[in-house]
């Protein structure tokens, strides 16, 4: 047993750290650390160097641009770019249309959608939730019915993130009415520039435009978007989740948001000192280091367990990474409020010659919105709950 | 980056899971071991003397077997999943590693075969009735007589003391009784003229006793260490405790959530079993994280407790102490809850695991302090 990063993982690091604090444009980094939104050029321009690096889908195969690194690897990667606040590769493109595309789909498939995906030349969006069908996500009912060499795709697809700058969506679409729900479930590619699709924005309650409703109207697909076998979708959705719990206890993002959190607490004045000479904030911010601490270890556990060639199926102890990860990033959203104070009040506008910063301060007007914002995190991704479902039946045989 | 245990480890990790688990067969066999006039068998200790565990944290050169951080730590947990009341903590964590550290070539060879045989065994005094969790709050004196030492005062809740044939006392030997400076530790054996123990039960199974010292003469060889600084040994005395006491708690914790989710699956209310209700099935989940972060920080205690940067290294164990003692508080509590009535009474194994976790977090330091130590740093934790 051997707990420190080896020499050679120690260089990995120090390469990934240094190309991130250089290479990424240091606005683009500012935006992240501060909680503010992106435009799709932000993402582009990131991600395009990150490609360029033979970065940007490491974990994909390496036919495709994968970097055949150990878990470990991985790991440090990602936490790397969280920690220098570098947008991570666009997810639904990387994380989940990717490896599916690359385990299931077809040759012709990989090779006209993955260089693309790689270097967001396309947008990919999801469409899997519905507005009847969101931890159960298997009852849905967006239907597409095969006619010739289409399928004519007809329902509601919702939470769309980022479907506002998309070139294509990935969809489960129902294939099968007879079938038991969860058999008659198909993975579908569509364009987004096909007549009958409709995409409205819904402002999430910090007042940004993130997620999307993506209505389907006699939407004709040419049959050879289908990925793999007709009525697999769901068995190709559940990898695709499974891939998405990986590092999503993001470690690094908290650790970077705590890390400034301390920085801007020795600017904020409060009584004869700082924020950072009040014991009982110190005091919190050390809790939620603490539980940090521990969660960067069992995360490793986690990735260590997952290099083994015998561990294929998803590990419920992912699971376990969601919820902590998913309270962690919240408590840390939380504690930059807590720090702003009554500044956090301020709602601004911003813009050119703007000299109206509450109390002077730069950052405090994002502050709340970063708070409101990230109660998403214990709901996305399969919801806590759910979480505390999988890790019942799949760990504790309850 | 690697987890596995190497195969020396795994021989360890089963024979002392196994001995532990032949002396510990029942809630009953350990009720009956605890009526034993030191709280523990003489067999009980000669079989983890067997083992070689006692002779496991020295160098081979020195006749032991050269284990490390984890190879207490497999001994440790051992210890808590058992519930074992042999004095492992105080004399093979504490005792032992004062004498590891701080022991010069003439005590090692004159203590060190006792110890590794057994007949001497070992044990820490260092908490004052004022000192709460303070090292370095210590009114206990030592003054130079002769080429030797006179110590008076008095030490509490010493592990262990009736067992012990030698403790390692912290003495002040000059400067303020909360100075950093001018703390020594003492090797004392217990039967000196003048040494008066008091013992008694804790409340979890164990034994300690408080200690009085009425102007014990000691000679001038009973010193450990740097006399005027054996405050920083002292601190990594207890660093190790830390780390002994989080894979113990880990360990406890571990049998505890086992023997709960048993108890849920059994257990059947309305006509099924308990375990099918989602309230309490969440519970045991939130049970199983706090034992999984719990054990992430033991193996966290273990890779930092010899770290060579002393703040760092305190950092680290602060941090370990206040992730165990949230854990043993959680996972106790909930686990009484999860069993109902039967969790409330003595005859159940699990409340015996409840009351030694809620012991734990007394011992070395309880979540107050060790935040305070966290925020004292000048940058946190994560900046160590």
């Amino acid at each position: 047993m051997d707990l420190r990063f080896t020499p050679e993982e120690l260089a990995f690091r120090d390469e990934v750290r240094t190309f991130c604090r250089t290479e990424i444009p240091a606005e683009i980094r500012k935006k992240v650390s501060e909680g503010r939104s992106l435009s799709k050029d932000d993402y582009v321009t990131s991600q395009r160097i990150l490609n360029a690096k033979g970065w940007a889908v490491p974990h994909w195969p390496q036919e495709w641009g994968g970097r055949d690194w150990t878990p470990i690897q991985r790991y440090i990667y990602t936490e790397e770019l969280f920690q220098a606040a570098v947008p991570l590769p666009q997810q639904f493109n990387c994380y989940m249309f990717g490896p599916v595309l690359a385990t299931f789909g077809r040759q012709d498939q990989k090779a006209r959608f993955l260089p693309r995906a790689a270097n967001l030349d396309d947008w990919w969006c999801q469409g899997f939730s519905e507005p009847g069908a969101g931890s159960d996500l298997a009852s849905l009912k967006t239907r597409a019915v095969r006619d010739g060499d289409h399928y004519v795709v007809d329902g509601q697809k919702t939470w769309t993130t980022l479907g506002q700058h998309a070139d294509w969506i990935f969809c489960l679409v129902r294939t099968d009415f007879e079938a038991k729900k969860q058999r008659g479930i198909s993975f579908l590619l569509i364009d987004m520039t096909t007549p009958g699709i409709t995409v409205r924005p819904i402002l999430t309650l910090e007042g940004r435009h993130e997620v999307n409703e993506v209505f389907f109207d006699s939407v004709r697909v040419p049959v050879e978007n289908l990925v793999g076998e007709e009525n697999r979708g769901w068995d190709y959705a559940k990898f695709l989740l499974a891939n998405e719990r990986t590092g999503i206890a993001r470690i690094g993002l908290t650790k970077e948001r705590i890390a400034r959190i301390k920085r801007l607490a020795r600017e904020m004045p409060a009584g004869p000192g700082t924020m950072w000479d009040d014991p009982a904030f110190r005091s919190r911010v050390a809790e939620v280091e603490v539980e940090l601490k521990a969660l960067e270890i069992t995360q490793m556990r986690v990735a260590a367990k997952q290099g083994r060639a015998d561990s294929v199926e998803p590990d419920p102890a992912s699971s376990l990474l969601k919820i902590r990860g998913s309270q962690l990033q919240q408590a840390a959203t939380e504690l930059l409020v807590e720090l702003a104070g009554p500044f956090a009040l301020a709602a601004p506008a911003r813009g050119a010659g703007a000299n109206n910063l509450p109390g002077g301060f730069d950052w405090v007007d994002a502050a709340a919105p970063s708070y409101f914002n990230n109660r998403k995190v214990s709901i996305y991704g399969g919801s806590n709950e759910i979480q505390h479902n999988v890790i019942a039946k799949g760990i504790l045989g309850l | 980056m690697d987890f596995d245990l190497n195969e020396d480890q795994s021989l360890l990790h089963d024979s002392v899971e196994r001995l532990a688990a032949d002396l510990y067969p029942s809630l009953e066999s350990r009720q009956a071991r605890l009526k034993a006039p030191l709280g523990f068998p003489d067999a009980g200790w000669t079989a983890f003397v067997d083992l070689g565990v006692t002779g496991l944290p020295f160098p081979e050169a020195e006749g032991g077997f050269g284990g490390g951080p984890v190879e207490t730590l497999l001994v440790m947990e051992a210890v808590g999943r058992n519930l074992v009341v042999e004095p492992l903590l105080a004399s093979l964590v504490l005792g032992s590693t004062a004498l590891r550290l701080g022991g010069s070539a003439a005590q090692t060879a004159r203590l060190l075969p006792g110890v590794i045989d057994g007949s001497l065994r070992l044990t820490l005094a260092q908490t004052e009735r004022q000192s709460r969790y303070d090292l370095h709050d210590v009114a206990t004196t030592a003054r130079r007589s002769g080429d030797g030492f006179v110590l008076s005062g008095a030490k509490s809740v010493v592990p262990n003391a009736d067992a012990a044939g030698l403790m390692v006392v912290s003495a002040r030997v000059s400067g303020e009784r909360r100075d950093p400076h001018g703390i020594g530790l003492f090797l004392v054996p217990t039967d000196s003229p003048g040494v008066a123990i008091e013992a008694y039960p804790t409340q979890d199974g164990g034994r300690a006793a408080e200690v009085s010292f009425s102007d014990v003469a000691l000679p001038a060889d009973a010193a450990l260490g740097d006399l005027e600084a054996g405050l920083p040994l002292l601190e990594r005395v207890v660093e190790h405790g830390i780390a002994a006491l989080a894979a113990e708690a880990v360990g406890s914790m571990d049998a505890l959530h086992r023997l709960t989710i048993d108890y849920l699956k059994t257990r059947t209310q309305f006509g099924v079993s308990v375990g099918s209700f989602q309230a309490l099935q969440h519970r045991a989940v939130d049970m199983l994280i706090q034992l999984e972060q719990a054990r992430s920080m033991a193996l966290y205690a273990a890779m930092m407790v010899e770290a060579e940067d002393p703040a760092a290294r305190a950092a680290a164990l602060a941090a370990v102490k206040v992730q165990i003692n949230k854990a043993c508080r959680y996972v106790g509590q909930e686990a009484v809850q999860l069993h109902g009535g039967i969790g409330m009474t003595l005859e159940y194994i699990g409340a015996h695991h409840f009351k030694r976790l809620a012991m734990i977090e007394y011992q070395l330091g309880d979540t107050a302090h060790h935040l305070r130590r966290i925020t004292q740093a000048e940058n946190g934790l994560l900046a160590a």
